[in-house]
């Protein structure tokens, strides 16, 4: 029960963090929580309680007393994208400064090209 | 109910990550909020573990906590470091 | 006002996710296709590791959509930071004891990275986990040294044919097997290290070519410094 909202919470922080920050990097910060925050939560719901994890190293486990593994598929993918994507905005927002000379998104909209 | 040391532990580690999500949100010099963005990576592989998944915890320590931050680190370099 | 107006519409929106979150009980046995693929993944494929065994048979062809997003990723920065000119690397040295600790520790880094990602059907780990820890083990010497390289022909000459062999395996598949991305080779023994058929093979070169992606974007990026 606590992992879910602790999930949620950092699902909200991030949210906050992109609507309302300036600086263009503490954007691309808040978008790194979100992805952090909804890794937590599908790991969360495939939990069974005393269990233990999807290997059968040993002959004699049975298949019954392990935890889901389809969602550790899911988040193993969505992690490595989540560090595509941070890695392509930030090579965008160091364009975005050789041009305008400022991080601020309110001087960046008002001036022309 | 017995309250076992496990529980404690995932109630402490569930508050150190709110506080640094919020210092990471909340800070003007952007190499401590970069800081505490790595810092929320190592405590969610910790979690990732508690709920029996280490081959996600592999991947979150080895992704999130080194790739991700010196990506951020460089591009601080080549910017300004202070908000406005 | 434009944060008073965010408190307001993220309040509303984590009232009800909490409340509906709150209904899905805690640790109860969910699985209905988990319980397949954790029945069935000894007989039919022979690797003791479910979860690799889902990546790279089950759903084999995500796998191959996600190494081509990682190869767009890697390709734009390389294209959005391009410049015309040459540079070379301005770092400082490091310290002496940085040197000398990096020198000792580097090519246990390399030996470990190797080591996960060839195991991979039979512990924890895997294709990207090792070429994570073999990308960090290189960024240790670019922060220690400032005179060393690593050729650009040789990371390009990895990355090609480790993924011209993924795509020729799924191939193979089509033509002695039935479908694409087929384990047609022998499954062994289980638990042991030459078993599962075709997925050590897979892992490898998707370990080799992922370490040598995020070698390469790093690299690129420690060059632009002035």
């Amino acid at each position: 029960m606590v992992y879910y909202i602790s999930a949620i919470l950092l699902i909200l922080i991030g949210m906050y963090a992109v609507l309302t920050k300036k600086n263009i990097i503490k954007i691309v910060i808040g978008l790194s929580i979100i992805d952090s925050g909804i890794n937590l939560l599908l790991i969360a719901i495939g939990y069974v309680k005393d269990a233990t994890a999807p290997i059968f190293s040993d002959s004699s486990l049975k298949a019954s007393g392990m935890v889901d593994p389809v969602p550790q598929a899911l988040v193993l993918t969505a992690i490595v994208i989540g560090l595509g994507v941070t890695s392509v905005a930030l090579a965008l927002v160091i364009r975005l400064y050789d041009h305008h000379k400022t991080l601020n998104i309110d001087k960046i909209r008002k001036l022309k090209w | 109910m017995t309250i076992s040391a496990l529980t404690i532990l995932v109630y402490v580690l569930a508050a150190i990550l709110i506080l640094a999500a919020l210092f990471a949100v909340k800070q003007k010099d952007l190499l401590m909020a970069v800081i505490g963005t790595s810092a929320i990576s190592v405590v969610l592989s910790i979690f990732f573990y508690i709920l029996q998944a280490p081959d996600v915890a592999l991947t979150e320590a080895a992704i999130g906590v080194a790739l991700s931050t010196i990506i951020f680190v460089i591009t601080i370099k080549k910017t300004e470091r202070y908000e406005e | 006002m434009r944060k008073v107006l965010a408190v307001l519409l993220l309040a509303i929106v984590g009232y009800y996710m909490i409340d509906s979150f709150l209904k899905i009980p805690f640790g109860e046995n969910r699985n209905t296709v988990g319980d397949y693929y954790l029945n069935t993944t000894v007989k039919e494929t022979g690797s003791v590791n479910t979860v690799t065994s889902i990546v790279v048979n089950y759903r084999g062809f995500d796998t191959l959509g996600e190494v081509t997003v990682l190869f767009l990723a890697t390709t734009g920065l390389a294209a959005i930071l391009f410049e015309n000119k040459k540079r070379k690397r301005r770092l400082q040295h490091a310290s002496l004891i940085v040197r000398v600790g990096a020198h000792l520790i580097y090519p246990l880094i390399i030996l470990l990275g190797a080591y996960v990602f060839i195991h991979g059907h039979l512990t924890p780990g895997g294709g990207f986990q090792g070429g994570a820890i073999i990308a960090t083990g290189v960024l240790l010497m670019f922060m220690s040294y400032r005179s060393f390289e690593v050729s650009h022909k040789l990371l390009v000459y990895f990355e090609s044919i480790a993924g011209i062999a993924f795509v020729t395996i799924g191939l193979s598949g089509l033509i002695w097997g039935t479908s694409f991305l087929e384990n047609i080779l022998p499954l062994g023994i289980p638990n042991s290290l030459f078993s599962a058929g075709v997925i050590p093979i897979i892992y490898i070169a998707v370990g080799v070519k992922v370490g040598a992606e995020l070698t390469g974007l790093l690299d690129n990026l420690l060059k632009t410094i002035k």
